[in-house]
């Protein structure tokens, strides 16, 4: 495989991510490491190829925003938003997250083997999160679709206002927002939650050790007895 | 003597019934409304109170110390240019008259096909809404807008790159601080997947961006959608009218190439109607902050560094569009009155709208997704009544009309392009459109809070 590298000491982030949005033609297959991003924001945005990029060091802001097909491994930290709106593809952060990870995302896989902030999994669309340590409060925020996974603990008010995405929490949980409700697990679900820690390095995890959590369904029409729910 | 005093009592004069002007016959009603279901009031449309407007502002024309142009000879032009700051492929249109941002969902499919048409015959743009975009849509507009909202329902890259340009949405006129709303009866099993929901809920969209918070944020948000689709589409940044002058600075400072500035006469899908009459600003009152901000920040027509200016909310006719123009606009957008051009409202459903309890003219109740001229619906039967090649040509009819208007308007002052219409042109006719507006009140020099009476 052929391995391209971009300094972004010396390589305008601009030049790189026009490089990246090249036809898929010239990209498909391709090796792409990015070095010294410095929590350079926007970092490997819009990619729609088959192509596997390596960021080496922090990355900011929007880290493989909007990210279609590509495979995009940031080894360091990750920014606000990373992977947002995320379509399909794989992005993989090595070390902790900020805030809004995987914000809307509608597709593919994100992995994030530290912590992750505030907001996690925001509206959510039918992305998978799999997140290794722990998730700020108001993570899956109206999450409507897709899978999370938290191997840690969340923060306050998970899942408010959660539609039909499914969240499995391994640890503690300081308190649910509006309308989320802990599930009983079905086989078809165990089986989602075993296949999404496989994929993500955390085969040897028991599936049984999660509990899960989803949507009560009872804000999805205006009533004024849910007025003080709201 | 029981019985003369009696006749006496008759003799006395009644007063008439009067009505409290506090607690008038709508108030009243929408008391009881609220006492019998215990939730707030829902509605389509701008707000509905009677606000300091445009029609509160007159042109002076040319006489002896300028002179005019002629009425069908002389140019004037009307063509603009939107996005010229920072994007690789600016917007032309021949128009300043533009479509602004409604949603397929609260809107039929038929009736953003009409916008399409109509916006393309006229040479204008046309915007999407929360939910997405069409095929039908981008398929029948020559420039489309892709609103890039809160929400991000039916938001993906590809559509964002098929997009001629792209409206960051912070809010909107008629519900500044608020989220969108779109009940059960209009989440159709189409409308439900573009957008991602269970079929029939009732959505509420969010009021803030996910991913983002405060101007520093925004930068890097917008320089994300620039990278994304490779600098070549002009960034809008839609804000609903509060605080304009703030709002516009920072929007500008975080990188917009156009500002999208909407009062509260600007209508919406579905919202609270406390909300809609009681937060935000009208129109005129925004317009002179938001200029000036453009002015301080050195971006006010000054060639290609340029941000411009599209104001909504209440525009009618070509006396608006001029008069929105001279305050220091480069382009409007309708939306309200596009859909009356589609068909929206229409005397001729009298009937019908009779049995939905209301009138034509005043039917607001657009969430129940009844409407019988089939555009604030998604009931596929309703919906046929739309033909989008008439509704289509009917709006290009009436943008066109509006164009040719304001150009009567601009030459009548001796202006060679709708641009060249400035505050000096108008007068205003009550001290407070004198004092929104900082035109001096007509046959005065007084402009209240900038000059002595």
């Amino acid at each position: 495989m052929e391995t391209l590298k971009f300094d972004l000491d010396t390589k305008p982030l601009r030049e790189v991510n026009q490089f990246l949005h090249g036809d898929a033609s010239s990209l498909n297959g391709k090796k792409v490491v990015i070095e010294n991003p410095n929590g350079a924001h926007n970092v490997a945005v819009g990619l729609k190829a088959e192509v596997d990029v390596t960021i080496k060091g922090h990355a900011g802001y929007y880290a493989a925003g909007m990210n279609q097909i590509a495979k995009v491994t940031i080894e360091g930290s990750a920014g606000s938003g990373v992977a947002e709106n995320m379509m399909s593809g794989v992005v993989h952060v090595k070390g902790f997250a900020s805030n809004a990870a995987g914000a809307t995302a509608n597709g593919g896989l994100l992995i994030i083997d530290g912590d992750a902030g505030l907001r996690t999994g925001i509206a959510m669309k039918g992305v998978d999160i799999v997140v290794g340590g722990s998730v700020g409060s108001f993570s899956a925020f109206m999450a409507q679709a897709g899978n999370f996974v938290i191997l840690g603990d969340a923060g306050e008010g998970l899942g408010d206002s959660i539609y039909e995405a499914k969240l499995f929490v391994r640890g503690k949980v300081k308190s649910l927002g509006a309308d989320c409700e802990e599930k009983t697990m079905n086989a078809e679900d165990k089986q989602i939650l075993a296949d999404l820690l496989k994929k993500s390095g955390h085969a040897d995890v028991s599936p049984d050790s999660f509990k899960q959590y989803g949507s009560a369904r009872t804000l999805y029409h205006f009533h004024v007895d849910n007025a003080g729910a709201y | 003597m029981s019985d003369d005093k009696s006749k006496e009592v008759h003799k006395i004069p009644q007063t008439t019934p009067r009505y409290s002007a506090t607690f008038d016959e709508y108030t009243n009603s929408e008391i009881r409304r609220a006492a019998a279901t215990g939730i707030y009031d829902i509605r389509g449309a701008g707000s509905k109170r009677k606000l300091p407007h445009f029609d509160d502002l007159l042109f002076l024309g040319a006489s002896v110390s300028r002179y005019p142009l002629e009425g069908y000879r002389e140019k004037c032009g009307t063509d603009v240019v939107l996005g010229t700051r920072f994007a690789k492929k600016p917007i032309h249109l021949k128009t300043p008259v533009t479509i602004a941002g409604m949603s397929f969902g609260s809107l039929s499919g038929p009736a953003k096909e009409s916008l399409g048409r109509g916006a393309t015959a006229a040479g204008t743009s046309t915007t999407t809404g929360d939910g997405g975009m069409t095929q039908e849509e981008r398929g029948h507009s020559t420039t489309l807008v892709y609103q890039y909202l809160p929400s991000r329902y039916g938001m993906n890259p590809d559509d964002l790159r098929k997009a001629d340009a792209i409206e960051l949405v912070i809010g909107q006129g008629a519900k500044p601080g608020g989220g969108g709303m779109l009940l059960g009866q209009k989440i159709t099993a189409r409308v439900a997947k573009m957008r991602c929901l269970p079929e029939g809920i009732d959505q509420r969209s969010s009021c803030r961006h996910p991913d983002w918070t405060g101007p520093d944020d925004l930068e890097i948000k917008i320089a994300e959608l620039r990278e994304i689709t490779d600098w070549e589409k002009p960034i809008y940044v839609k804000i609903g009218a509060t605080r304009p002058y703030f709002d516009v600075a920072l929007a500008v400072k975080a990188g917009a190439d156009v500002i999208v500035l909407d009062g509260m006469q600007g209508g919406t899908a579905a919202t609270q109607e406390v909300f809609i009459e009681h937060v935000g600003i009208p129109i005129l009152a925004a317009i002179r902050p938001a200029v000036k901000a453009l002015q301080d920040l050195g971006v006010y027509r000054n060639g290609k560094d340029s941000v411009q200016l599209i104001v909504s909310g209440g525009i009618r006719n070509g006396a608006d569009v001029a008069k929105a123009i001279a305050l220091g606009a480069d382009a409007v957008a309708i939306g309200t009155a596009a859909l009356i051009a589609l068909g929206d409202n229409d005397p001729h459903l009298e009937e019908e709208y009779q049995k939905l309890g209301t009138t034509a003219g005043a039917y607001d109740d657009w969430h129940e997704g009844k409407d019988p001229a089939g555009i604030t619906t998604q009931d596929p039967e309703l919906m046929k009544r739309v033909d989008p090649i008439k509704a289509g040509h009917r709006l290009a009819n009436y943008i066109a009309v509006m164009t040719m208007e304001a150009q009567v308007v601009a030459r009548a002052c001796g202006k060679s392009h709708l641009h060249n219409l400035e505050p000096e042109d108008l007068v205003a006719l009550t001290i407070e459109a004198s004092a929104m507006a900082q035109v001096p009140l007509a046959g005065t020099s007084w402009i209240p809070g900038v000059s002595k009476f």
